[in-house]
């Protein structure tokens, strides 16, 4: 019995004391009919060939280890930035206990998220009932200030119509008729989170502008000099929201963040349950029309959205995830152009020291290879400035991007000598980057928490930058945006280079004459 | 200090059932009707705990639950190692549930074991039109040449395929035939199938008497020699190691376990368990309905069994043995005298800590009663529980053998009823999920993830109770639940209740 009272041992340990490892093979040797452990070494070998890479990005039909969600998770990751909205999901329930995990899992925060619960009955029938029932239980138990509503695989195969299904609830009294009850259909076969987002922010830009769902008159654009901002499908938006209010109220502009869930989803522990918490108040959503000019953050989250606001009259800019110097710098311009504001001397200044920071350690960086996957607006700005830094982001992949995209990334591969062997995968997943990283093998490998499989078993060390991140805490606490945000992923990048390098040089009397101090 | 200390159960009662009256109306009239059936409090003696349980959701609550598919994939099926489970449909049920439970295994993950992995048909727009049979063809096809040395595969049904009317019984056939009996197993488990995830589970079960346990052959070799003392483990999905915790101790009470069902699991061991002499059942919740078939079919008897906290554990280890000769008995009495020095030890440690403290749970399957005994071990009330897809027999259970008079019961709580009667009964430990932990820790309530033990484990067994006092004392005793006021501040914690 290894167990002690004194030092209890968990999982780590417990299960590598010798009664264990002694019972788990036996099960393997009397019971499980092991392959035998030659063929499973052959096989292990072959997966890393040219030749089982060939089979495996001849693949047409099976996805394997996706790095990618389904549409209702970016909706409600959109619906909880507007001051006292809650989501609502119009489909079967499983989905919405699955997106809550998933976004509390990644954020260590509460999330708040209701279902129409449909099950069988609703499948034959059409779920109508379940709206109107559900509208009115929200309504009364949790007293949001909107309900915005989104739907699952489910609602769209049998066809609910979410136009005719608010508006019937509302006769039938579940809210009252000026409730704002804004919606989206968010299938979660088409596109990924980053669809849903688009169409989630539509809709609610939608509903507000025109004319709430036929209860209201459409607004009429009288400009003003406000700029709207949207961030885009983001892990790092309890960061990045914050800095870029930073950048905003330094330049003495006068803004609307559209869907702001950065508060939200950081609530502080003082013994009170926030279940809203900050959020864009539906008056400046409303607003937001008479705003000079609309600048997403993310093209690829946006696509719907942009369009929308621009036949609205108003100027729209989108950028790719801006990271680095040269984005920050183009993200800057443009907010200057458009509101006229010159670029704040503070922000001059931590555009120089980030350029200090990076003329004192690109050595580190200079020539590495990295792969980089995430959604397609995130791996265009990390391999930006990974250019930047004289590094080589030679595989970009996107499981959620398309051709567009990747041509947009050969173009940005082109402009830049770093950029020569450099590819970009769109619609691959993360079995295709497994034989990518052993066929064509490189220093460091970018991305979510799902790539510490690919760390072990390409031996490709990970720096975790993405969504979700499950297994580190509090990273999106910090911004990946703006100069300083550069300087956090640079920080990043860096202490993973150097762990690596003092794990090879560690041994002692053999490896350690470098085992440096200073670097 | 709670306040179930310092009341008499009958202010207890009076106290809980006004707390369930208050809830109740903030509801429209005719959902408070319905939630009314689903809370009580419990009266000793009497035989279930006075709730209805496994009814539909109501629309536009929070509940807890989760659905069909996740019974099945994310529960039963997902850990069976040596085969591939396809999350038939669009991306996102694969996605959520990847690796989320903790099953622990040994293997070569993506070579000979795939727990840990995400195999989705990715369903498309076209494939909603037109179906998705060819595409799942395809898939099987390239499953075989990628992954050759897969022992077998599932294919979990989510939401659209049951609506569009895919054959995914046909493709299972033809597949199956194409390569040489290979073992594929199609599952019904539609996320809008049932009530919860409890129906994922039952048709789970009936998913591996139809196309495993009706497909051997009776004259197929034994894989190895049977004993008198061979017994299967069902209903433990090793999170954090619990199944591994828990089959040593029936190893060294002179047991022989050929399967576990399904942590740490093999398609070699669910073919092999029609050869075991008793199952023993750790959740009964999800895996009665296979046990009650071998039953009836292979007259194999099975049993419940508790492996939370040391008294629960011990009774456990008898019961398992009165099912054998005297030679498991006496293994049993001295399994359970070898690990009583360490059980003292742990308690000694952690009992003075712990003493006195209230819980409050809200958990799925088997453990809204059965880690009861493993806090009353530690010195700890249960004030309050319930399940979040129990059946009747659930209750039935919990009334019988575990709660105590008084105790508040929620079946499938709202996320709403459960933050207000945590508010007013403060408890000094909520033990629930993901989605419940923040919540009560921003009310500056202690908390542990009971489905995942909070990425800790294992829970079970001997050593498992080690690890779970440990983790209550931390959780409760930790230093910053101190700090959730700021010092200049004195005013009471606000209550939502008294706000309204």
């Amino acid at each position: 019995m290894t167990q002690n009272a004194e030092h209890v041992l968990d999982h780590f340990e417990l299960f590598r004391g010798p009664e264990y490892q002694q019972m788990l093979a036996n099960k393997k040797a009397l019971f499980e009919n092991p392959q035998d452990p030659a063929e499973v070494e052959r096989i292990r070998e072959w997966a890393k060939t040219p030749e089982y890479r060939e089979k495996n990005f001849a693949r047409e039909a099976l996805t394997v280890n996706p790095a990618k969600a389904c549409q209702p998770l970016g909706a409600v990751f959109v619906a909880v930035g507007f001051e006292g909205t809650l989501p609502f999901v119009h489909g079967s329930q499983g989905c919405v206990a699955y997106y809550r995990s998933h976004l509390s899992r990644h954020f260590k925060e509460p999330s708040s998220c209701v279902s129409s619960s449909m099950t069988e009955d609703a499948a034959v029938f059409g779920g109508l009932n379940n709206m109107i029932d559900g509208l009115a239980n929200t309504y009364n138990m949790y007293k949001p200030k909107m309900i915005a509503v989104s739907t699952t695989c489910m609602a769209e195969v049998i066809g609910d119509d979410l136009n005719a299904f608010i508006k019937t609830a509302k006769e039938k009294g579940s809210v009252p008729a000026e409730y704002d009850v804004p919606f989206a259909h968010t299938p979660a076969f088409v596109g990924s989170h980053v669809t849903g987002y688009d169409n989630a922010l539509k809709g609610i830009l939608e509903h507000f502008w025109d004319g709430k769902a036929g209860t209201a008159p459409k607004l009429e654009r009288k400009e003003n000099a406000k700029i709207n901002f949207i961030g885009g499908f983001d892990g790092y938006t309890v960061g990045n929201i914050r800095e870029i209010k930073r950048i905003f109220e330094l330049m003495g502009i006068e803004y609307t963040i559209l869907a702001d869930n950065s508060d939200v989803f950081d609530t502080p522990t003082d013994g009170e349950f926030r279940m809203y918490d900050g959020g864009t108040t539906l008056e400046d959503a409303a607003n937001a029309i008479h705003a000079k000019a609309t600048i997403s953050m993310q093209q690829y989250c946006t696509e719907k959205t942009l369009p929308f606001i621009e036949n609205h009259g108003h100027e729209v800019a989108a950028f790719n995830h801006p990271v680095g110097v040269s984005a920050t710098d183009e993200f800057l311009m443009t907010l200057s152009r458009i509101t006229g504001k010159p670029i704040a001397k503070a922000l001059e200044q931590e555009r120089g020291r980030l350029v200090d920071a990076m003329a004192d350690s690109s050595a580190h960086i200079h020539g590495k290879k990295f792969a980089i996957y995430g959604d397609p607006d995130l791996c265009y700005g990390l391999a930006a400035f990974l250019l930047e830094l004289g590094a080589e982001p030679t595989h970009v992949l996107s499981t959620n991007g398309n051709k567009a995209w990747a041509e947009k990334m050969e173009a940005l591969f082109a402009s830049s000598p770093f950029g020569k062997n450099c590819h970009a995968y769109p619609g691959k997943d993360l079995w295709h980057m497994r034989s990518l990283l052993f066929t064509e093998p490189v220093d460091f490998l970018i991305g979510n928490t799902y790539g510490k499989y690919l760390e072990r078993d390409t031996g490709t060390p990970l720096i975790r930058i993405g969504f979700p991140v499950f297994d580190r805490h509090h990273h999106h606490r910090y911004p990946v945006w703006g100069y300083q945000g550069g300087m956090n992923v640079l920080v990043k990048i860096l202490d993973k280079i150097f762990d690596e390098i003092d794990k090879n040089t560690n041994v002692p009397a053999k490896t350690d004459y470098s085992f440096d101090i200073i670097r | 200090m709670s306040l179930a200390t310092t009341q008499s159960v009958a202010e207890i009662k009076a106290r809980n059932k006004q707390l369930i009256d208050e809830v109740l109306k903030v509801y429209p009239e005719k959902t408070a009707k319905r939630r009314a059936k689903h809370l009580n409090v419990h009266e000793a003696g009497k035989s279930d705990c006075g709730v209805k349980s496994n009814l539909k959701s109501i629309p536009g609550v929070m509940t807890i639950r989760g659905c069909a598919y996740a019974g099945s994939k994310g529960v039963v099926w997902g850990p069976i190692k040596d085969m591939i489970h396809i999350s038939h449909g669009p991306v996102g049920c694969g996605q959520y549930s990847w690796a989320a439970r903790r099953n622990y295994y040994i293997g070569t993950t993506g070579i000979d074991t795939f727990v840990t992995m995400q195999f989705t048909s990715d369903f498309q727009e076209k494939d909603i039109v037109f179906g998705g049979d060819k595409k799942l063809a395809k898939i099987i096809d390239e499953i075989q040449e990628l992954f050759p040395l897969n022992h077998g595969i599932t294919i979990q049904s989510e939401c659209p395929i049951g609506l569009i009317g895919d054959d995914i019984e046909a493709v299972s056939k033809v597949k199956s035939k194409e390569y040489d009996g290979k073992t594929i197993v199609p599952v019904r488990c539609e996320g809008f199938r049932g009530v919860s995830q409890s129906l994922g589970h039952h048709i789970a079960n009936d998913a591996v008497r139809d196309w495993i346990f009706d497909k051997i052959s009776p004259e197929a070799k034994p894989a190895f020699e049977s004993t008198p003392y061979d017994v299967a483990i069902i209903g433990d999905y090793n999170i954090g190691g619990d199944a591994w915790s828990s089959r040593i101790l029936l190893e060294e009470m002179g047991l022989r376990v050929i399967a576990q069902w399904s942590g740490d699991g093999s398609l070699a061991e669910l073919e092999a368990t029609p050869k075991a002499k008793l199952n023993v059942l750790h959740c009964y919740r999800s895996m009665n309905y296979i046990s009650r078939h071998m039953e009836e079919k292979f007259g194999i008897p099975w049993c419940e069994y508790n492996f939370f906290g040391p008294s629960k554990i011990a009774e456990s280890l008898r019961k398992i043995a009165s099912f054998f000769d005297d030679k498991i008995k006496e293994g049993a009495e001295r399994v359970i005298a070898k690990y009583q020095p360490l059980m003292d030890a742990v308690i000694a440690k952690y009992r003075p800590r712990l003493e006195g403290k209230t819980v409050m749970l809200f958990v799925g399957g088997l453990r809204p009663r059965h880690v009861i005994g493993a806090y009353e071990d530690l010195g700890m009330e249960v004030v309050g529980t319930g399940y979040e897809f129990g059946h009747n027999d659930d209750y039935q259970r919990t009334a019988q053998h575990y709660v105590k008079d008084g105790t508040l019961i929620y079946d499938d709580v709202t996320g709403y009823e459960f933050e207000r009667f945590v508010e007013k009964i403060q408890p000094d430990l909520v033990g629930s999920g993901i989605k419940e932990k923040y919540v009560f820790q921003k009310m500056g309530v202690p908390f542990r993830q009971m489905h995942s033990w909070d990425y800790s484990g294992p829970y079970h067994g001997y050593d498992g109770f080690a690890i779970f006092a440990r983790d209550m004392d931390m959780a409760i005793n930790s230093p910053i639940w101190k700090k959730t006021k700021a010092p200049w501040k004195d005013a009471p914690r606000p209550s939502l209740m008294a706000a309204e």
